[in-house]
């Protein structure tokens, strides 16, 4: 600990981070030691005025609920309790180190709730048994449709799709729907009770980096697999895992069309059959485009028109085993480097001259990707605005690309070099951030306790807040920042939303006796200005008013 | 009588009546430009104007298509005549009356002088008013409330959807219209006891404060802009309690950057028609659609793109009807990020490109004509030897409309085009509005 306190303000962060990446078995000391510091640190603003007074640095208390806000979906009354009996210190420290050892530290959901995802039958099915529930479901729309297309036109000498089409959505509902909404439940569920907070929010943080949208055809039946399986087994990892295994995995390569992306003159053989597939005559620039603007380099990351194309042209051949899902055997993974899809010719990638090495071409290219300073540099920005501020300290983003660079993308280390980072600390970042409608519901339910047996309303509010869970249709994901969602209809959505929560909270008798703990539980988190406000209205709006009071619609 | 002559008929006896009753708009007296309107629509994801309004004499077209070019007026499947080079996609078949009789004009190579080929940069740039400029904070369009003559209200500028546009990003006041039928019915918002205690709540923070004053006094005022009118109104009273509508997980109909889909586009638009019509205080309004980044199977004639064109035609057709008689003193622009490839790509689509088309429809636009210079399909002429060049300043279209149109003085397009550069095209610029 005293190391810590001796490495803390006074040495680079990289020094910072490699000692707590070295001493992984002793974080929960060193994070005792880091809370501490961050407390004590002075700041020096040597251009702040003589009218600006110096930001009083955080008080224990303060230091605590911050990273309560921050780092989880909101206060649970247990959390807040904790934090009275344990005393903000410990309890901080000891929250800390939970946070930072993420679900490999043990169980982190509650026994009930284990019990329910164990019950959600198809969210550990492969990506051939998901993808041939997709192809399956297809085949009956194109079966239905066929037949009532012979029976109209036996019937009237015309052919009419339309009632095909119905046919269409219930073959897809009954096979491909609660696919798509036990993925939805199995991630609502998490985030709401497991212990592992940080975790699910670095899922949400690098699912939406690497978005992917339900509503694209077979991406409804794989979103749920793509999540559990190029994300989360990465978010403590390296990041060119995360990037190799979303490059890799169907649902993004269905999405981003690279699944039929090939060699110009490429003639597939014809017993794919499908027709999708069987239009493929040459490149499409879609994934390499996103891979670099958004997924890596970011759009001012120094790359050129003919980089997009050359990159393309370099991943060819990384395809989906379409045939492995109808019924092939193997692990059930369908990812699928195809030799004769792809580009064999010389190309120029980035300045720099690619020789002709199949698979290899472009496994080298998320290398170089992954490594690049520009790459550090736009992630940092993005997990600094996520978790610190809308328009983020450029000395943080500075502080969390050399960690990046340093560490080769180990996003453990990244991450505790933002959370012992003075930056996080900073009293102006103080219920800063505008919650998302993600975030405000979520946090709404938790911090009343509420165990929702069915997430179908959930769903609803958030599609109808503008964020449909797996329903962000362009690759850029959704915005975390207050632009995007304070505005007038947004607002009436979560007044909408917290009324509601006011009357299911079973009648106005109740509502008013949940209003008042409410109103005990929150008062950390709560200024004099709101509390006074409160005190005069009427005990049967406390909660509403509560859930909708400016520091509950920040975090 | 075939759905395009019925549509017909209904446009020139339900809509305006304007040729029915002998007054054209040249013949009334000018309204007051107050009572002006210009609504934007953005199409998210870059539609390809090159399906949308088809070179179709130009060899190199089919050329570089041979499975996406439409073909001549007259075949199967063909484009519908606009003159002897252009023709429009025959999923737009519905807007050809208004061609006919003068109110839907394009500007052919136009967009933004910046050359990125990023969606979200483009549509930024679009938006901001600033190619090349990040840190424009605010949209182009929130700056031109401010500089509308008159005084200015709650509801002068309307967003229709459900997050808030770049392009209305800013400091004038903003009025949000939800999507779907329900979007005025009483929510808890509206209920005094609980808008008064938040209000309250409120009044020490002041982005919250604004944004909750802008919601409940846009709301009031649209509530009863829908209740006054002399039609059925929606029936404000029986409020569902909930979004018992929306509980459904997301779908291909989902929106691009909260855009609204095509698909639904038809009902919100007339809505929002009649509202612009219903306040004569609202002078501006913007919607978007997503979903036009057709990368793969992009279809000609029929297909994805023509389903998506066919729903957006609909859904102007439909918002030219909520204007009613305020038509004629609309102008709507249609616009996109970019244009798509010349070429299409190895998967039967077309990637991002540069040109596009803009679309003007409205009683108080000169149409029935292509504008802009058109550069060709040639190799030579294309941007970077693929895409159909920028000719026309996409700023250099909205400047007459903002001045011709609504009023706004040179310095008040100064304020909304900063460093918009000189036009040296035909000189008084392009003729896009009636005398």
């Amino acid at each position: 600990m005293c190391q810590m306190m001796a490495a803390g303000p006074g040495s680079g962060p990289m020094e910072r981070a490699v000692l707590m990446s070295r001493r992984s078995g002793l974080q929960a000391a060193a994070w005792g030691g880091l809370a501490a510091w961050a407390g004590t640190w002075r700041p020096v603003f040597a251009q702040a005025g003589p009218s600006e007074p110096l930001a009083q640095p955080l008080t224990a208390q303060e230091r605590a609920v911050h990273a309560l806000c921050r780092l989880s979906y909101g206060p649970r009354p247990a959390d807040l309790a904790a934090l009275q009996r344990l005393g903000a210190e410990a309890w901080l420290e000891s929250f800390l180190a939970t946070q930072l050892r993420g679900s490999a530290g043990g169980q982190v959901l509650p026994e009930a709730v284990q019990v329910r995802l164990q019950g959600l039958d198809t969210v550990s099915l492969s990506q051939a048994a998901l993808l041939g529930r997709y192809q399956e479901a297809r085949r009956l729309a194109r079966l239905d449709k066929a037949g009532d297309a012979a029976v109209k036109g036996a019937e009237n000498g015309a052919s009419n799709g339309a009632a095909g089409v119905v046919s269409a959505q219930e073959a897809r509902r009954e096979l491909v729907r609660p696919i798509l909404a036990q993925a939805a439940e199995q991630r609502l569920l998490r985030a709401l009770h497991s212990s592992a907070q940080l975790e699910e929010q670095l899922l949400e943080f690098w699912f939406n980096h690497f978005n992917v949208f339900a509503g694209k055809g077979p991406v409804a039946a794989l979103v749920g697999s793509y999540e559990r399986e190029a994300i989360r087994p990465h978010i403590w990892g390296r990041f060119r895992q995360m990037l190799g295994a979303t490059a890799k995995h169907p649902a993004m390569l269905f999405y981003l069309d690279n699944a039929q992306s090939v060699a110009p003159g490429f003639r597939p053989p014809a017993r794919l059959g499908d027709e999708q597939v069987a239009r493929t005559r040459g490149l499409n620039e879609n994934y390499a485009r996103e891979l670099m603007e958004l997924h890596t380099l970011g759009v001012d990351g120094g790359y050129s028109q003919a980089d997009v194309t050359e990159l393309a042209r370099m991943l060819t051949g990384w395809t989906v085993d379409v045939r492995g899902a109808l019924g092939r055997q193997g692990s059930g993974d369908l990812f699928e480097f195809a030799p004769r899809r792809h580009d064999s010719g010389p190309k120029q990638w980035l300045g720099r001259p690619v020789t002709a090495r199949g698979q290899a071409e472009g496994e080298w290219a998320l290398d170089v990707l992954a490594s690049h300073p520009a790459t550090a540099r736009h992630l940092s920005f993005k997990l600094a605005q996520a978790f610190v501020a809308d328009e983020p300290p450029e000395a943080l983003v500075a502080q969390l690309s050399r960690s990046f660079l340093a560490s080769g993308g180990d996003l453990r280390a990244w991450v505790q070099t933002l959370l012992g980072s003075e930056h996080f600390w900073q009293r102006e970042h103080l219920r800063s951030k505008f919650k998302t409608p993600y975030q405000f519901l979520l946090s709404s339910l938790r911090v009343l306790d509420a165990q929702p047996q069915d997430m179908q309303p959930l769903l609803g509010a958030l599609a109808q807040s503008g964020m449909p869970l797996y329903g962000a249709a362009t690759p850029d994901g959704y915005k975390n920042v207050a632009s995007a969602w304070m505005n007038p209809e947004a607002l009436s959505q979560r007044v909408q939303w917290l009324s509601r929560l006011n009357e299911r909270t079973a009648g106005v008798e109740r509502a008013s006796r949940q209003g008042g703990s409410l109103l005990k539980t929150l008062a950390p988190l709560l200024g004099e200005h709101t509390r006074s406000v409160l005190a005069q209205e009427p005990a049967e709006l406390q909660l509403a008013l509560l859930l909708g009071s400016p520091e509950w619609m920040r975090r | 009588m075939t759905a395009l002559s019925r549509r017909h008929f209904v446009l020139r006896h339900g809509l305006a009546g304007l040729s029915l009753a002998g007054l054209s708009p040249r013949a009334m007296a000018q309204p007051a430009s107050s009572r002006r309107k210009l609504v934007v629509i953005l199409l998210r994801g870059a539609v390809d104007g090159l399906s949308v309004v088809a070179p179709w004499a130009d060899p190199a077209y089919a050329a570089a298509r041979p499975s996406l070019a439409l073909g001549s007026p007259g075949t199967e499947g063909g484009v519908l005549r606009l003159d002897s080079l252009f023709g429009l996609h025959p999923a737009l078949a519905p807007l050809m009356p208004f061609w006919s009789e003068g109110s839907l004009g394009f500007v052919h190579a136009s967009g933004s002088p910046d050359p990125t080929r990023s969606h979200f940069d483009a549509q930024d740039y679009l938006e901001s008013g600033t190619p090349g400029r990040k840190s424009t904070p605010d949209g182009w369009m929130n700056r031109l409330v401010a500089q509308l003559p008159g005084a200015a209200g709650p509801t002068r500028a309307l967003n229709m959807g459900t997050t808030p546009p770049r392009i209305l990003a800013g400091p004038a006041a903003v009025a949000t219209l939800g999507l779907g039928p329900r979007a005025l019915y009483s929510k808890a918002i509206d209920q005094p006891a609980l808008q008064a205690g938040l209000a309250k709540l409120y009044a020490g923070d002041p982005s919250l404060a604004r944004t909750f004053q802008n919601t409940t006094e846009g709301r009031s005022l649209m509530q009863r802009s829908m209740a006054a009118a002399s039609e059925p109104a929606q029936d404000m009273s029986s409020a569902p309690t909930m979004a018992t509508s929306a509980t459904r997980p997301p779908s291909a109909e989902s929106a691009d950057r909260g855009a609204a889909s095509a698909r639904s586009f038809a009902a919100d638009a007339r809505r929002l028609g009649q509202l612009i019509r219903r306040d004569p205080n609202t002078q501006l309004a913007f919607t978007a659609v997503g979903g036009w980044d057709t990368h793969v199977n992009q279809g000609a004639a029929q297909g994805q793109l023509a389903n998506k064109l066919a729903s957006l035609a609909q859904g102007l057709e439909a918002l030219a009807q909520g204007l009613g008689d305020s038509w004629r003193d609309s102008v709507v622009v249609v616009m996109s990020e970019f244009g798509r490839t010349v070429r299409e790509n190895g998967t039967g689509g077309t990637d991002h490109g540069r040109g596009n088309v803009m679309w003007l429809l409205g009683g108080a636009v000169a149409g029935g004509r292509v504008l802009g210079e058109w550069p060709g399909l040639d190799t030579a002429a294309l941007a970077e030897g693929r895409d159909l060049a920028v000719v026309t300043d996409y700023r250099h279209v909205l400047a007459p409309l903002l001045q011709r149109h609504l009023g706004v003085s040179d310095a008040g397009l100064a304020a909304v085009f900063p460093q918009l550069p000189v036009w040296t095209g035909m000189p008084g610029g392009l003729r896009l509005l009636r005398a």
